[in-house]
């Protein structure tokens, strides 16, 4: 189960977000690093096959069953963690399980609160919950820390830690001590004038 | 939902004296009957079989229009959402419809149709430009990301209507159904009036003019406006009652 790009460029509107990049991603965390506008969340865009490349090729990434944190939480804000499990998960959906993680992840047992009503951290861990429960065999990640508390932060990497192993979860961070902290090799995408490139 | 223009039941007390002193002024009930005389009447109707047959008759057709004209408004909204050639083509239609004049309509029709299915067909084309763009407009306003959210977990579509279409479109559909349900009903009473279906509260307005039976078209009138504002509540309530079911 591995997912290789290369030589990918991706514009918008005649400027360029991508430009050659060449990666390999195999079982297990890889981050991918870069400073704002680097086009870390195109990157896992096209992975996730809501765009196509301009140019070069990514393969092993579209047979995937994709889970994903977005960079922003894309709750169902009129819904409780349940209904956003349920609505995402469908069959899937298993209420102990899914209290067992919310529970790891130290989110407070909200019943019946819309996801609207959340504090940002609150959303965050379910965005996360929801991406670790769903049927994948692939997780984006992006910036899916971001927002939580040291605590939280532990819990949450831990769950990651746990329960995506054995798949590619391509992690977008800005934090240098998360390939670190999950061992894992690191994508380095450059802003670059005129648009962005990968070391 | 608070309604930012309330109607106060002493607002509503002071024109109901309005009239009355206008009506005690022009002293003739034939012009100007009071309002007691046209509660008196309205009461004497409404002991009478014939009058719930009228209301009967008449709310039949006209809300089967409004009801036909929502559903073929939402469908062809959604679909028109996602045909941009549905979208061009709909709209010199959907403009028309809404530009002119339901006399036009209304006599049009009379030569295509019997009569009794006059005000059904009326009420469907007063309700249908609205509802159809105001249901256009509020899929164009989904959020695009939840639905690629939805499409990275491969959620179905009877999901996506349920938790990302439906909450997103109902307030768009809701305040077209209270605009489109008091047009139909003026419009369908008109086309009653002019097409004189057998039965019909047009019918009965109708008559009321020909005899010079001031206080029975007051009656009548007053008779559609509660109709109207009856169901516009049911409907509302029965929309908030779906949207809460669903979590909204």
């Amino acid at each position: 189960m591995e997912i290789h790009a290369a030589h990918v460029d991706k514009s918008y509107g005649g400027i360029a977000v991508l430009r050659d990049v060449t990666f390999s991603a195999g079982p297990g965390v890889t981050c991918v690093e870069g400073p704002s506008g680097s086009g870390k969340t195109t990157l896992l865009r096209l992975l996730l096959g809501l765009e196509k490349p301009d140019g070069g090729t990514i393969s092993g990434a579209d047979c995937l069953h994709w889970a994903a944190v977005f960079q922003e939480d894309r709750l169902l804000e009129h819904l409780d963690a349940a209904g956003n499990l349920r609505f995402a998960l469908g069959a899937d959906f298993r209420p102990r399980e899914a209290a067992q993680l919310l529970a790891e992840l130290g989110l407070p047992a909200a019943e019946g609160k819309p996801a609207g009503e959340y504090s940002g951290g609150m959303k965050r861990r379910l965005a996360l919950a929801r991406a670790l429960l769903a049927e994948n065999d692939a997780l984006a990640l992006d910036e899916p820390f971001s927002g939580l508390d040291r605590e939280s932060r532990a819990r949450a990497e831990e769950a990651v830690r746990r329960r995506t192993a054995g798949k590619p979860v391509l992690l977008v961070t800005h934090d240098p001590g998360d390939a670190a902290r999950f061992r894992a090799p690191v994508i380095r995408l450059e802003r670059i004038s005129g648009g962005c490139s990968e070391k | 939902m608070a309604r930012r223009n309330p109607i106060r039941p002493w607002a509503v007390a002071v024109w109901l004296l309005v009239w009355q002193v206008a009506s005690m002024a022009l002293g003739q009930e034939l012009l100007l009957p009071s309002p007691l005389a046209a509660l008196r009447r309205l009461g004497e109707l409404a002991l009478t079989e014939p009058f719930w047959r009228a209301v009967g008759w008449s709310a039949a057709r006209i809300l089967g229009g409004f009801l036909l004209a929502c559903l073929a408004g939402t469908a062809l909204a959604a679909l028109a959402s996602r045909r941009r050639w549905m979208r061009e083509l709909l709209a010199p239609l959907a403009a028309a419809v809404k530009a002119t004049p339901v006399a036009s309509f209304i006599i049009l029709a009379l030569v295509w149709m019997n009569s009794r299915q006059l005000p059904l067909f009326i009420a469907f084309l007063m309700v249908f430009p609205t509802i159809y763009l105001n249901m256009l407009e509020g899929i164009a306003q989904t959020d695009g990301k939840l639905l690629e959210m939805a499409q990275v977990f491969r959620v179905p579509l009877s999901r996506r209507l349920g938790g990302i279409y439906l909450p997103q479109v109902l307030p768009y559909f809701r305040s077209a159904a209270s605009v489109a349900l008091g047009l139909c009903w003026k419009a369908g009473v008109a086309a009653e009036v002019i097409g004189l279906p057998a039965g019909s509260i047009g019918e009965r307005l109708y008559t009321a003019k020909v005899y010079f039976q001031t206080a029975d078209l007051f009656a009548w009138t007053a008779v559609v406006v509660a109709v109207s504002a009856g169901f516009e509540r049911l409907f509302l309530a029965l929309l908030e009652h779906l949207a809460g079911k669903a979590g909204m």
